[in-house]
């Protein structure tokens, strides 16, 4: 600002600016609406995927499909949001926003997994949950709770593949995991861009200055220990190879439970609660030594005395 | 000439912490008045936000809480600067508060029983969760497990903290995953959502207690109205995320005014902590021999308790709190000793 005022150049600012534009169009990227979505890598990853339907409370979430697959021979239940990619299929799924009722669906399915022995793979692209009256009401905040709650216990692996937008809580639902993984154009964050922009600068404007303070994008997501690999995308993003996309997450995910599958159910889960207790660093700081209490002059009296008597005291024990 | 009076003159302007304005029903209240009535307008019933220290002065036996951890410090881990640098926001909210984050837990004693306690502070940058939150919910949820006395969380927040990033994300997953615990440990957890309670601590620990109290009229929601109205377009309906409208719709299970919480507290503990269910998860037992298990062994065998070693630890536990609920210097000094 003050080089601004006095003149000077602006190859200081240049750096910074870029950084910006980049995350931004990192941003916009892992928001296309082309980008393949649950439906759409399980077409080029599962040799074979029956969609289950309804949460037995209420009703059954577009935003939200989960099923039984066959993924290179093994059972998988899969659960993962599901965005359209036209006008028509938008509203068929609501934007990709989901209400409790795929929550409630989706937990469904890992309590069947967890029941049958099939590991979880979800797909995250998210937005964030519905945040209407009807979602509000019929409590989306329970049913993330109680997700997220659940994925943390779920005595069974579980793959979380984040392939555009982890938007927030409504993400976290399903993105707890023994394995985290991401495709390289994806972003997560703790709030949208905007709403973060909107609440700490005041102002949507701006929104790329906000995703870059939070650090969004995949592979700072991977250096801050949040996401553990990053996956990556063919030519000029997901979008313009589905298959190709669908055949590395499929890659990765099959290595990854290989992994899993070595350690018992009980190191599994102690290993997962171990991996979120970790999150997020703190210090300890030195305490200021408290303040001498204040006392008055008979306070201060009483000490006196009470002293004189403790000396006293101590004086006749070491005689 | 004018007489000296031996007193100090009529003052023309008082000073601003003498007195408060009620948001709801706009008359001024005098502040001494309005801490006698635990922060609620008397006239209108508004409850104010209280700081945290307040509500645990106000929930717990007079003296017995024994706070925990209080050096637990934020740290700036993105480097995060939106029109303030993160770190110059935490020294301000450290200096208004006089707190290290936006949370306060301790060992407290109710009506005489131990309880683990863990309350927000909605004036250190919103109450946000942010990683030392996280932590200190988790830690008392801890000790609930350990000690195996209730967990109380008092909830008053603007949700995840955006200064953290994931990490104050990842912060709803380590506290639901500790709350799961105490569930499974079968230590009842009672959540009071205080005004307001919103964002990612709703949609984690919050909402999810075995218990569920709100305050009258707190605002209580997963998304802000602004976004809604905004993104949706949508007519929002009277008293929307409210207390209220969460009653009614079955998320809460009883709306308690302040200055009847202790007490509903104090009953329903009173239910949930039946003597022990056969078959329930015990603590493990720390292998190997310690003087001090031996010892809380022997007062256990003294006071009639036959179940496992860590178990008698906490009955011995359990009469020291209830020492303390009678002795505010004592648990000043026990809890001192503990931790060293």
């Amino acid at each position: 600002m003050v080089d601004r005022l006095l003149g000077r150049s602006h190859a200081a600012d240049g750096p910074a600016e870029d950084r910006t534009a980049v995350v931004w169009a990192h941003v916009q990227q892992a928001r296309n609406l082309k980008r393949p979505h649950t439906l759409e890598l399980l077409n080029g990853m599962a040799d074979e995927f029956i969609e289950l339907h309804g949460d037995r409370f209420f009703g059954d979430d577009s935003a939200i499909v989960a099923g039984v697959a066959k993924i290179a021979g093994r059972r998988i239940v899969v659960i993962g949001f599901q965005k359209g990619q036209d006008t028509e299929e938008n509203i068929r799924r609501n934007f990709g926003l989901p209400h409790p009722e795929g929550y409630r669906k989706a937990m469904r399915m890992m309590e069947l997994a967890e029941r049958f022995g099939m590991p979880v793979l979800t797909f995250v692209d998210v937005q964030g949950a519905f945040p209407g009256a009807a979602a509000e009401e019929r409590g989306i905040a329970e049913a993330i709770a109680r997700s997220v709650g659940l994925m943390s216990r779920l005595r069974t692996p579980i793959i979380v593949v984040i392939t555009g937008e982890g938007g927030s809580g409504g993400a976290l639902g399903l993105a707890v995991g023994d394995v985290v993984l991401a495709l390289d154009n994806s972003i997560y964050s703790v709030i949208s861009p905007e709403g973060c922009a909107a609440i700490l600068w005041r102002s949507s404007e701006h929104s790329a200055e906000a995703a870059v303070a939070m650090k969004v994008t995949a592979e700072e997501q991977r250096d801050l220990g949040i996401i553990d690999e990053v996956i990556c995308e063919p030519g000029e993003g997901a979008h313009t190879d589905p298959a190709e996309t669908a055949r590395r997450i499929k890659d990765v995910v099959v290595a990854r439970l290989e992994e899993l599958e070595l350690l018992s159910l009980d190191e599994l889960v102690e290993a997962r609660f171990q991996r979120y207790r970790a999150y997020g660093p703190y210090t300890v700081a030195e305490q200021p030594a408290p303040p001498p209490p204040r006392i008055g002059i008979a306070g201060r009296l009483r000490g006196l005395l009470s002293g004189t008597l403790r000396q006293s005291a101590s004086d006749r024990e070491e005689v | 000439m004018p007489i000296r009076l031996p007193f100090r003159p009529r003052r023309d302007a008082y000073p601003p912490d003498l007195w408060t304005k009620c948001p709801g029903c706009a008359e001024m209240l005098f502040n001494k008045q309005l801490d006698k009535t635990l922060r609620v307008c008397p006239n209108c019933s508004h409850h104010f936000r209280i700081a945290a220290k307040t509500r645990i002065t106000q929930l717990v036996d007079s003296g017995s809480f024994v706070e925990r951890d209080a050096d637990l410090a934020p740290v700036d881990s993105l480097g995060f600067v939106d029109l303030k640098a993160y770190p110059d926001r935490l020294v301000a909210a450290q200096l208004t508060t006089g707190l290290k984050d936006a949370a306060v837990w301790g060992l407290a004693a109710m009506g005489g029983k131990p309880v683990s306690l863990c309350v927000m502070d909605f004036g250190f940058i919103g109450g946000s969760m942010g990683a030392v939150v996280g932590e200190k919910v988790t830690r008392a949820g801890e000790a609930a497990i350990e000690e195996r006395i209730p967990l109380i969380i008092v909830a008053s927040s603007g949700g995840a903290r955006m200064q953290e990033g994931t990490y104050a994300l990842m912060q709803l997953v380590k506290t639901m995953s500790v709350v799961e615990r105490v569930k499974a440990a079968r230590v009842p957890y009672i959540s009071v959502l205080a005004d307001p309670t919103t964002g990612g601590v709703f949609a984690s620990f919050a909402v999810v207690g075995d218990v569920n109290i709100a305050e009258p009229n707190a605002m209580i929601r997963f998304a802000g109205d602004r976004v809604s109205a905004g993104t949706i377009g949508e007519e929002l309906p009277a008293g929307y995320q409210r207390a209220e409208f969460w009653f009614s719709h079955g998320f809460v299970d009883r709306i308690v005014a302040r200055s009847k919480l202790r007490d509903e507290i104090i009953a329903l503990l009173g239910f949930l902590m039946a003597p022990a269910v056969p078959g329930a998860i015990e603590p493990v037992a720390a292998p190997g021999f310690s003087p001090r298990s031996l010892l809380s062994a022997l007062t256990g065998v003294l006071s009639g308790d036959s179940n496992g070693d860590s178990h008698n630890g906490d009955s011995h536990n359990g009469d020291s709190h209830n020492g303390d609920s009678h002795n505010g210097e004592a648990a000043g000094s026990r809890g001192e000793a503990s931790r060293g």
